[in-house]
């Protein structure tokens, strides 16, 4: 762990990477070319003719072969060389990576990506990509560990120079939360192995109780001993009668949904997006927040049954998740 | 001794920093800029001001900005806590400090580097487990980790209830752009909003769209508040406060009251207008323009009920039909509000409502008697009606 001076002077040789490019522009090594469009369009499986079917694409609105706008970073890609600059930084953006790894942040992450297109890059275009440093956020604890998120940016022109898109890339760079597997296990790049997951609850005393019974596999809510009445969230006292003693009762699991939201951003690491949010009347009287799982976005409707289930991450966190029922 | 805080104190000074998206400035220079400007806009001494009030969530401490700005002495150091629900309530608790004598002079503030430092929504974590984390963490394991989402639940049920369509929230935010393209200090100046480009946004939280959201700003805000009499004197026309309130309500929770039995209304800022309207012996038919909390659009359509501007169940259409553009009824966020001038909490908010009555916005209604000013939704929260001298 560094000390508070520590951090300060590594937030501060960070930060003067932002602004900078990363180094000279790149140019493609090949001209947009049919060859690699297809490769591309095979592995990613997309049929789209006017990308490879010259016939199709001629009598198209494109008067010929396109390249897929998504492959747009793929041809000034370094190629192999890529992998040298970690131990040996060559640009701006591997020697940033390499004073955070050396002070502990060793994990790396993709976490989004963003990109825009001006036009479609057509067979010959030459692509030349300029990629400067935009920003690193302050420390987040994220699921996946402490860390900081840089993002970088790549404006690619075309030979007569106009703009043809720009990406915006973000990794996260963390101290993962538990010690990767020492890089020869695992071949390298042990830390790419680390899997971010979902924020946790922090364990207390008023909420701890209802966390273990999910992991034994009970869905509870709180009861009062005076006055009988449920309440959830827990809380340590009745609001109806002031009662300090409580226990538990486990829910049928059956309930309506009262309202809900479909969470598409931010992206947050940890989760699958979009996330379908429910407030859910339970039978019992009581109200829970969730998800609802195995329902598409659409089919959401207030007023809908259905019925709770615990789900286990691949980390063994359980929580209480819902289903669409009859 | 005041037994009501009508008229019993003034918004006598402005001052506000540039908004940004980075200031490359720390917040507390921020801050002491913005309280600085304030002394200077009421034409005061610094060593005049004897009471400092911010929000909980602010990072510059009372003690720091009175003694990088040579305040002296203070009477009154004080915070409010719940995000932007605390934007009036720093009024509140300044009016309450000069109707009674405690201060002469307080100067409200709020300063963040909102965009370039600690955003809003980027999860809660820490070591200490308090009752807050404990509240957020029935929340955070489902992926509920930004105030989007949580608002998100009752802009559903509000609709469901009422029948209620997007356009109305479309409504909102082109309107409060128009104001914002004439506000050479809003983040989207010169920046008009079609109903294309809104409904072209990428979803956020169903049923918000990017442009049902705020932005983030980097700025800082201050207020002087002192007595009518002594406001009367200074360089600006005051904003006499008619009527100020906090109000919390049974069932409240910090942006998750979700567990009453409706969720479709905003039962603490009714309590709030309630109040304002008692104590001014106002009603909204002597409202000449609002100032509503916006960090998303149904939160106007929710508030317009609140205040009475119509029935419930009938924001929606109350804000389609024009009533919240200069020449509507109720011309609303005439600076842009926090959807389009800048978000500084909402104190930017009480800024623009005390420019109204100075007849000094951007965007001035001919008629400005009285404005209402609101602060945040689904939070404890406040109301301000301001009157002219
Ligand atoms: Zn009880």
């Amino acid at each position: 762990m560094l000390t508070a001076d520590q951090k300060k002077e590594l937030e501060a040789t960070i930060q003067q990477f932002v602004g900078k490019p990363i180094g000279p522009a790149a140019t493609s090594r090949d001209a947009v070319n049919e060859a690699m469009i297809l490769q591309w369009c095979d592995a990613m499986g997309d049929t789209n003719p006017v990308y490879q079917d010259r016939a199709v694409a001629e009598k198209s609105v494109h008067g010929g072969i396109v390249a897929p706008p998504m492959m747009l970073d793929a041809w000034t890609m370094q190629g192999w060389d890529m992998h040298k600059g970690y131990d040996e930084p060559t640009n701006e953006e591997q020697r940033l990576h390499k004073i955070l790894t050396d002070a502990g942040y060793t994990g790396v992450l993709g976490t989004n990506t963003e990109q825009e297109f001006d036009r479609y890059l057509r067979i010959g275009d030459e692509v030349t990509a300029e990629t400067i440093i935009e920003g690193i956020s302050e420390e987040k604890a994220t699921g996946a560990g402490i860390g900081y998120f840089i993002t970088t940016k790549t404006t690619f022109s075309d030979a007569a120079g106009a703009q043809v898109g720009w990406m915006n890339f973000r990794v996260l760079k963390f101290i993962p939360k538990e010690a990767p597997q020492a890089a020869s296990d695992s071949g390298g790049g042990a830390a790419e192995a680390y899997v971010p997951a979902r924020i946790k609850p922090p364990m207390g005393h008023d909420n701890a109780w209802w966390w273990n019974e999910v992991a034994a596999g009970r869905i509870t809510v709180q009861r009062c001993k005076g006055c009988q009445q449920l309440r959830h969230p827990p809380r340590p006292m009745c609001p109806g009668c002031r009662s300090m003693e409580w226990d538990s009762i486990e829910i049928s699991g059956r309930g309506t949904l009262h309202t809900f939201t479909v969470i598409h951003y931010p992206q947050f690491p940890g989760y699958e997006f979009p996330i379908c949010a429910a407030l859910v009347d339970l039978e019992e009287g009581v109200r829970m927040v969730s998800d609802v799982m195995d329902c598409k976005p659409e089919d959401l409707k207030i007023g809908m049954k259905l019925k709770a289930y615990i789900h286990e991450d691949d980390d063994g966190f359980k929580l209480p998740l819902f289903r669409p029922s009859e | 001794m005041p037994t009501t805080l009508k008229d019993e104190a003034a918004i006598a000074g402005i001052g506000q920093t540039k908004y940004s998206k980075n200031s490359g400035a720390s917040e507390l220079a921020l801050a002491c800029e913005a309280v600085s400007n304030a002394i200077d806009d009421a034409g005061i001494e610094a060593n005049e001001v004897d009471g400092l009030v911010t929000f909980l969530m602010d990072s510059s401490d009372e003690v720091e900005v009175a003694r990088t700005v040579g305040l002296g002495d203070l009477n009154l150091l004080s915070r409010v806590a719940y995000g932007g629900g605390a934007a009036v309530p720093l009024v509140h608790q300044a009016a309450m400090a000069v109707a009674t004598g405690v201060c002469k002079n307080v100067v409200v503030y709020r300063a963040l580097n909102g965009r370039s430092g600690q955003r809003m929504g980027q999860g809660v974590s820490g070591d200490i487990i308090t009752a807050d984390l404990i509240h957020w963490s029935w929340y955070m394991p489902f992926g509920m980790l930004t105030p989007a989402s949580w608002i998100a639940f009752a802009a559903t049920r509000y609709m469901h209830q009422y029948g209620t369509s997007e356009d109305s929230f479309a409504h909102v935010a082109v309107s409060t752009r128009k104001h914002a393209v004439n506000n050479p200090n809003a983040a989207f100046f010169e920046q008009p909003l079609s109903f294309e480009d809104y409904y072209a946004s990428k979803p956020i939280c169903t049923p918000l769209r990017l442009y049902d959201c705020c932005q983030e700003t980097d700025g800082g805000c201050a207020l002087l508040i002192t007595t009518p009499e002594r406001a009367r004197d200074l360089k600006q026309k005051p904003a006499l406060i008619r009527g100020v309130s906090q109000a919390s309500f049974d069932g409240q929770e910090q942006m998750t009251s979700f567990y009453r039995d409706e969720l479709s209304g905003l039962p603490e800022m009714e309590r709030a207008a309630a109040i304002v309207y008692e104590q001014s012996g106002l009603g909204p038919e002597d409202i000449d323009a609002s100032i509503l909390y916006d960090a998303f659009t149904p939160e106007v359509v929710m508030q317009v009920e609140s205040f009475g501007f119509c029935k419930k169940g009938e924001g929606g259409d109350f804000v389609k039909d024009g009533n919240l553009e200069i020449g509507g009824r109720l011309p609303n966020n005439t600076h842009g509000g926090l959807l389009s001038e800048s978000y500084i909490h909402g104190v930017n908010n009480i800024a623009e409502g005390a420019r109204l009555i100075r007849g000094d916005s951007f965007n001035q209604p001919q008629k400005c008697d009285h404005v209402l000013v609101s602060s945040g939704v689904g939070v404890p929260t406040g109301a301000l009606i301001l009157g002219q001298a």
